[in-house]
């Protein structure tokens, strides 16, 4: 089984915080990471693909065609940005692990329309104490 | 069963090309690794079984780092991928290609079923594993 995986940057303002909840129960749930007025952090993006290698180029994917699909759908969507204004955390709260499923589905239907290769794994690291892993884990 | 790594780092030139293309082919083919460049690699080869009771090693670090600095040092650290050794002159040197040359020439140096994966870093925002299926 052989994999490759790229590391990409962003960084991005989020806010914690449950529409349905109070502001009470907001902070009550996600301690200083509620504050209403916002916080932000420098996201790393670990993307992992497999599949077969193109025998003519030697590789699974183009590191470029990777590139471009995550400056088109990621970068361009995310970085300098609040999370919480994106259609994809309308209804859902843009924590470590929301952010990996919804980069991890973006990136997976569009590297999947574009080449042979799958995206079977997207790692958010948020800070140096946390990150979270979408998708299977070799 | 437990899993113990090692890792190197060597320094490598190379250009990603086909024999069988003009220069031209090769650079509308592969871009700027058409060219001759270079890559600070980082190899860390992880080794699976049961520790040796009497030295409590999977495998005596002294030994594997032996067999790393013969097997991947001497062939690979300052020399040109293409011209210096003769496992590219078919394919390019893709980290694909590289690590799984380089998986190859481990799974002959050690122990049967000894390895469990390698990673193969090109730089800090690149890599490629490649991972034995389980026992």
């Amino acid at each position: 089984m052989i994999e490759l995986t790229r590391r990409y940057r962003f960084p991005a303002a989020h806010i914690l915080s449950q529409p349905s909840f109070s502001a009470e129960k907001n902070l009550a749930t996600y301690g200083k990471c509620a504050n209403p007025n916002g916080h932000g952090h420098n996201y790393q993006v670990e993307v992992t693909v497999t599949g077969p290698i193109d025998e003519r180029t030697g590789r699974i994917l183009s590191p470029d065609l990777l590139d471009r699909i995550f400056e088109e759908r990621v970068e361009s969507r995310f970085a300098r940005r609040l999370l919480n204004d994106d259609e994809a955390f309308r209804d859902r709260v843009p924590t470590t692990e929301n952010i990996a499923l919804v980069i991890h589905e973006t990136l997976a239907d569009e590297v999947a329309k574009r080449s042979s290769a799958e995206v079977i794994r997207v790692k958010i690291v948020e800070t140096r104490h946390n990150s979270c892993i979408s998708g299977a884990i070799a | 069963m437990v899993r113990i790594t090692r890792a190197i780092d060597f320094s490598a030139s190379l250009r990603y090309v086909r024999p069988e293309l003009s220069d031209d082919d090769n650079a509308a083919l592969f871009g700027s690794r058409a060219r001759h460049h270079g890559h600070n690699y980082r190899l860390e080869v992880t080794l699976r079984g049961e520790p040796d009771p009497v030295i409590g090693m999977v495998l005596n670090l002294k030994d594997l780092q032996q067999i790393l600095d013969v097997e991947i040092m001497a062939r690979f650290d300052h020399r040109d991928l293409n011209l210096d050794t003769p496992y590219f002159e078919k394919d390019p040197p893709t980290p694909e290609n590289f690590a799984r040359v380089i998986r190859r020439i481990l799974i002959a140096a050690l122990p049967d079923g000894m390895l469990d994966r390698i990673r193969l870093q090109q730089d800090a925002d690149l890599w490629v594993d490649v991972v034995e299926p389980e026992p």
